[in-house]
């Protein structure tokens, strides 16, 4: 029986999420939310996570119904992501460890997204689809690493949401995705906007200066709605379309989509509807699993800490750029 | 090219589902007595209706047009019979006793020892890096730009392969996303697609795209540099953006 603590601060959410064999005790979280029209900054968000994490761990903690010395490791996000909040989190699990003379761990955020996801939904290899506010990378496993087949060459996906929101001036609580997503499906109208796939790889950064250099034009031919669907259909398709692309590819009959974006239900909607015509399975999470948490640094963590690793300390430092092939998948023995 | 024709597929007989595609499902039959692949775009359900209708049409076009060029300039690819404008449809020559390189390379690594090739093994996977080069080298000169070059999309003639005196010869196929530009940008994105395919697939012989940038800069010697230059900067963008979230 193993218990692990999972500790994630790389963008604007922060979250402690305790699991034990890989049942979730417990997974509380908390968002930095910006006014609309404004995204967030790294010193402000780490301001906002430093005033929390404590808080959060306390309540982890609570919740799983646990004294810390049952924990047997420690798990915190070593990166990519934002630096300064990178560092917040870095700090407390460092100090935990030391507190409670606990090994610790250093969880790449993206393989995090992919361990929670396969756990959650049983799906044994699949094609992942992971799409988030700083991520857009179709990955495939094999010979011990998740490798990158396709990813976005600019922006990602959810940054081009998010400065598409601020346009727009959308609320960004709790979300500007979801928010977009909800008036999307008042819309009716389709503008063309420029669709780009490169092979596997696709483009949204030419997308976002056609709106954004024609948005007082549009808005009088468009509502907010109808540009809010032109966008997700637009740029939906172009995921979906290559993530097919990286299936026929590798001859995988499973897609896993996961990161915030993932959670969006038109997504998995379109997602599922080329499974069905290609005799796939889809998997998705909820909310809960799909936004950055605690638990998925844990379960990461878990599956590394039963395979041996530990990461000694003087390499428990956190990077802002830490690519998700970096990291040999020891754990997978596939 | 007849746009008139509604049922344009029928004029190719005895269609048997050949493979079913990521966008298209091909077929094989007889066109007037010849044997005959039919690539039918089908919609895609999960695309609007109006952006799979604009893309299925740019991508006809963007196919024959990359067809037709490639084999001005010498390229092998598949002879066009026909066209269904409204079926979706392109009509053409089926290349029979090829694989793609994919398929052709994972085979020949299949027959040796722990991915370690042998001289013989060594000597062909060269002789077809050297091939790969040359072909995309030429079709780039030529400032067409294949747009999904992965190694699925190159097929082998496998009929002379065991002789190791010949060249071996070189097919390519699915030009859906091609366009002519002459911007050393999109060639290069070309390299590294095909450069990505080469190594997430096969990633023992890292050497397999050195021999083919090699050749590649010796038949494309007036941009080939320049090329080379874009792919570093590709290869950057890819590695070393920033990600969070």
């Amino acid at each position: 029986m193993v218990i692990v603590m999972g500790m994630e601060g790389s963008a604007n959410k922060v979250g402690v999420g305790i699991i034990k064999d890989g049942e979730v005790l417990s997974n509380p979280r908390k968002t930095y939310i910006t006014p609309p029209g404004e995204g967030f900054q790294p010193a402000e968000t780490a301001r906002h996570h430093q005033g929390v994490i404590i808080e959060l761990v306390d309540k982890a903690i609570k919740e799983a119904k646990i004294k810390p010395e049952e924990l047997d490791v420690i798990c915190y996000t070593k990166g990519p992501g934002m630096g300064a909040p990178l560092v917040v989190v870095a700090i407390v699990a460092r100090t935990l460890a030391q507190l409670w003379n606990k090994p610790i761990i250093g969880v790449n955020h993206c393989i995090g997204h992919i361990e929670m996801g396969r756990a959650i939904t049983g799906a044994q290899n699949p094609t992942v689809l992971y799409v988030s506010g700083g991520n857009t990378q179709i990955i495939a496993y094999a010979n011990k690493r998740y490798r990158i087949f396709g990813e976005t060459i600019d922006i990602a996906v959810g940054n081009c949401l998010d400065r598409f929101a601020r346009i727009l001036k959308l609320s960004n609580d709790p979300s500007p995705g979801y928010n977009i997503e909800q008036m999307a499906k008042k819309g009716k109208k389709l503008l063309q906007l420029p669709y780009v796939v490169k092979g596997m790889d696709v483009s949204f950064s030419g997308l976002l200066s056609f709106i954004e250099e024609r948005y007082n034009s549009l808005k009088k031919q468009y509502t907010p709605e109808d540009l809010c669907f032109s966008l997700q259909e637009t740029v939906f398709a172009m995921l979906v379309e290559t993530t097919e692309r990286a299936m026929a590819h590798t001859g995988s009959q499973e897609v896993l989509v996961v990161g915030g974006v993932g959670c969006n239900e038109r997504l998995q909607k379109m997602l599922e509807q080329m499974c069905l015509e290609r005799n796939a399975k889809c998997f998705a999470t909820d909310e809960r699993f799909c936004i950055d948490n605690g638990a998925m640094i844990a379960q990461a963590g878990l599956e590394m800490f039963n395979a041996g690793v530990r990461t000694p300390w003087e390499e428990t430092f956190c990077t802002q750029r830490y690519r998700t092939d970096d990291v040999e998948a020891v754990w997978r023995t596939d | 090219m007849d746009s008139n024709v509604n049922h344009a597929s029928a004029v190719t007989v005895n269609q048997q589902l050949f493979k079913q595609g990521a966008e298209a499902r091909l077929f094989t039959g007889s066109f007037f007595g010849r044997k005959t692949i039919v690539k039918e775009r089908f919609s895609k359900k999960y695309r609007h209706p109006e952006l799979d209708e604009r893309l299925t049409k740019e991508r006809m076009r963007a196919e024959l047009k990359g067809l037709m060029r490639c084999k001005n300039i010498g390229i092998w690819t598949p002879a066009v019979y026909f066209v269904g404008s409204k079926s979706n449809t392109v009509h053409m020559e089926l290349l029979e006793n090829v694989d793609t390189v994919n398929i052709y390379i994972g085979k020949l690594l299949m027959g040796c020892v722990d991915g370690s090739c042998d001289v013989q093994c060594t000597n062909k996977l060269k002789q077809l890096a050297e091939e790969v080069g040359i072909t995309v080298g030429k079709m780039h000169l030529a400032g067409i730009i294949h747009g999904d070059l992965t190694t699925s999309n190159i097929l082998i003639d496998t009929t002379n392969v065991e002789n190791e005196s010949t060249k071996p010869k070189l097919a390519l196929i699915d030009f859906g996303l091609s366009h002519v530009d002459n911007s050393a940008e999109d060639k290069g994105v070309d390299l590294y697609v095909l450069e990505r395919a080469l190594t997430s697939t096969f990633s023992n012989i890292p050497w397999f795209f050195d021999i083919v940038l090699t050749s590649y800069r010796g038949t494309y010697t007036s941009g080939g540099e320049e090329v080379f230059k874009k792919l570093e900067e590709i290869r950057l963008r890819g590695r070393k953006r920033t990600m969070i979230g």
